[in-house]
């Protein structure tokens, strides 16, 4: 007996799939970077969001579309992936077609039609796909931020379910005994066959090489999504079971400000006592955020979510009137800073070196920041339910409360309401004015 | 204008021995704001003729600070808020109602929070109350078959989900109302929202309430209605922009429900 494809196989198959948890570990630590956030709330609500929206697509139907090519795509590549199974028992106990001798002939032949029915749709779909980045060149795939790596990325994810499903079918193809078998589960498969011939050893190479090809491939599409935006087929789960369920105007109030603010409001409250001794050594609460470690992990999750569909940033009154500010570019920005971040600790054993870079100013300008009307439209757009907005305030915050760099219009709004509760500058005492006027 | 409005204060009742049913939250754009007022003294008519038992803070009002923390300044929206908490919690109230829905989504979402627990309603959902409770008789309007146009504002229907009050109200008017293109959850803002209001736009090719107006032009309309005083700003900025202000009126609902009914 010849071992030797079998160990190689399991050596392909643990290497693949120990250096994707090695990323997979540095992505908990990333998000980890974010600031603590407790969301135990609402169990079953949260399950229910996620079945709803992630399970179950609900918002990704709103644009029919593109909502319906993407079912596909997502229920084809979940149901195929039960075949990878059959190929790793093969591939690791040196059997063919497992499958074949274990399960009922008919049911054997009902998985793999079923398999062949959805690679080919998932096939369609995915050329769709492509004709729409590539051919139709639909708008939000065409702004700024999708210069580059990003628009490539869209792609190189399309061309790869395109050979893996290919891969699927030739293997299928040119499988003799499979062909021969009488399970019908060949319904695509057996149109496919005659192009490669009848020579039995042809077929045997190409076999081998589709079948190769299609495991290897899987594995390196698997490592790919760390490095890519289709890291959302994981993380659309946790992302749409940890979102908002907070009315959507509703932001939160920063606790440390709570403190601050009922201290000076407590008519029995020292104004000259000095701070108590334990706090000395505390550093006080930075407001708002600046750089990733300022936001929440929820944020950062968020970040790491997002497959840049752009559906937010069509939405976006800014943006839609040609302002810089667009919704989508927010979550890349926080993403990209964040590898950084992570690839700073790397580098420096475990800690990160300040290197003279935050999110603000160096990815997000304050013009992108001002440009918001919080409307939510972002929010509410987003098939998996991220949320934009909330690090779009976050900043504001900073920029406020820290660094007092409001726009100077906003800075005179903000002094009328301090000096006579009002944006305007008009008397308190004229409040009532208009009942008599 | 000398038509008798009865607004009575809370210091007032409060001298009295009284208690109103709600607190109307003007506001401060309602307060002083020209063409909210309008929409302000449109809505004292409804709580007039409904003989609604209800009363205003007056000068003891004060911004609820909603802007500031739009705008970043989350120190001073708490300070607004701890102070409005303070007289709202002496005065004893449970019910708000207001025009604004910035107001509406500040007081209803973010007060709670820093020991203001109010129900809180928009004046499209309490002047739907009122029909719905035979409070106030809609009779046959001017507006019969009148095309209107809904602008959904964003603190009201994205922000809260409260889409169809304003539509309840408006189809007791019996006129034609037409959806834009962009609507309820998908409704595109005015542009004042997140503290626009009070700055220049950034850069860009064009205004983002040029942009609505055109939305609800499309829709061929007669009335352009909104439920917000800063929409309300937006929305005829825009016609104005769009030289139709003699063809296309820009109205609150609570503006045409107290016109439909002569007050």
């Amino acid at each position: 007996m010849n071992y030797l494809p079998n160990i190689i196989f399991a050596i392909i198959l643990v290497v693949g799939i120990g250096y994707f948890v090695k990323n997979v570990k540095k992505l908990f630590r990333n998000i980890k970077l974010g600031k603590a956030k407790d969301i135990s709330d609402n169990k079953s609500q949260r399950w229910k969001n996620m079945a709803m929206i992630a399970l179950g697509q609900s918002k990704m139907v709103k644009r029919p579309v593109s909502g319906f090519f993407h079912i596909i795509v997502y229920v084809g590549f979940i149901i195929i992936n039960i075949e990878v199974l059959e190929i790793i028992i093969d591939g690791l106990f040196g059997t063919h077609r497992i499958g074949l001798s274990v399960l009922p002939k008919s049911l054997y032949g009902f998985l793999i039609g079923a398999f062949e029915i959805l690679a080919a749709l998932v096939f369609v779909a995915v050329t769709v796909f492509w004709i729409r980045r590539n051919i139709i060149k639909i708008k939000r795939f065409f702004n700024a931020e999708m210069k580059g790596w990003p628009k490539n990325d869209g792609n190189i994810i399309l061309y790869f379910e395109m050979v893996l499903m290919t891969l699927f079918l030739v293997m299928n193809a040119t499988d003799l005994a499979f062909q021969n078998a009488g399970t019908g589960g060949n319904v695509i498969s057996q149109f496919i066959s005659p192009i490669f011939g009848d020579n039995p050893e042809t077929l045997n190479i190409i076999e081998r090489s589709a079948w190769w090809l299609h495991i290897i491939g899987i594995l390196v599409f698997l490592n790919y999504l760390y490095f890519s935006k289709h890291l959302h087929i994981l993380l659309a789960f946790p992302n749409t079971y940890y979102a908002k369920l907070t009315p959507k105007g509703q932001f939160p109030n920063n606790e440390a400000v709570t403190k601050e603010v009922k201290l000076m409001m407590d008519p029995d409250a020292d104004p000259y006592a000095a701070p108590p001794e334990s706090d000395a050594d505390e550093t006080p609460e930075k407001f708002g955020a600046s750089d990733v470690q300022d936001l929440s992990w929820l944020n950062l999750l968020n970040a790491y979510s997002c497959t840049e569909c752009g559906r937010c940033t069509s939405e976006c009154p800014a943006n839609l009137t040609g302002k810089k500010l667009s919704p989508r570019k927010i979550m890349m920005d926080t993403r990209d800073r964040l590898e950084e971040v992570g690839k700073n600790i790397d580098a420096n054993k475990g800690t990160f070196v300040d290197d003279g870079k935050q999110l603000l100013n160096d990815y997000i300008t304050p013009e992108e920041l001002w440009a918001c009307t919080s409307c939510n439209a972002c929010v509410e757009a987003c098939p998996i339910s991220i949320d934009p907005l909330n690090i779009i305030m976050e900043m504001r915050n900073y920029l406020v409360m820290e660094q007092s760099a409001a726009p100077m219009e906003l800075n005179s709004m903000m002094t009328n309401i301090e000096n006579n509760g009002a944006p305007w500058p008009y008397n308190q005492q004229d409040r009532l004015n208009w009942k008599n006027e | 204008m000398s038509e008798q409005l009865t607004v009575p204060t809370m210091a007032e009742l409060m001298a009295e021995g009284k208690e109103p049913d709600i607190l109307f939250w003007v506001g401060s754009a309602g307060s002083y704001d020209d063409r909210a007022k309008k929409i302000t003294k449109a809505f004292v008519k409804i709580l007039n003729k409904a003989n609604v038992n209800f009363a205003v803070l007056g000068t003891e009002e004060s911004a609820t600070g909603d802007l500031a923390k739009r705008a970043g300044n989350e120190f001073l929206f708490q300070m607004q808020a701890v102070m409005n908490i303070e007289v709202l919690n002496a005065y004893n109230i449970k019910r708000i109602v207001t025009c604004d829905p910035h107001s509406f989504n500040c007081l209803k979402n973010e007060y709670p929070g820093l020991g203001g627990n109010y129900e809180v309603l928009h004046h499209t959902q309490f002047i739907k109350e009122l029909i719905t409770s035979g409070k106030l008789d809609i009779k046959n309007s001017d507006y019969n078959g009148k095309r209107i146009t809904f602008h959904d504002p964003c603190y009201l229907g994205r922000a809260n989900s409260e889409y169809n009050a304003p539509r309840d109200v408006l189809n007791t008017l019996n006129a034609t109302l037409l959806e834009m293109k962009r609507s309820k959850s998908t409704a595109l803002c005015c542009g004042a929202g997140g503290a626009q209001m009070f700055k220049e736009p950034e850069k860009g090719d064009k205004d983002i309430n040029e942009l609505r107006t055109e939305d609800a032009l499309k829709t061929n309309p007669e009335i352009i209605a909104t439920g917000c005083p800063y929409c309300m700003t937006m929305m005829s900025d825009g016609v104005k922009v769009k030289e139709k202000e003699n063809e296309i009126k820009v109205m609150d609902v609570a503006e045409l429900i107290a016109s439909s009914q002569g007050l």
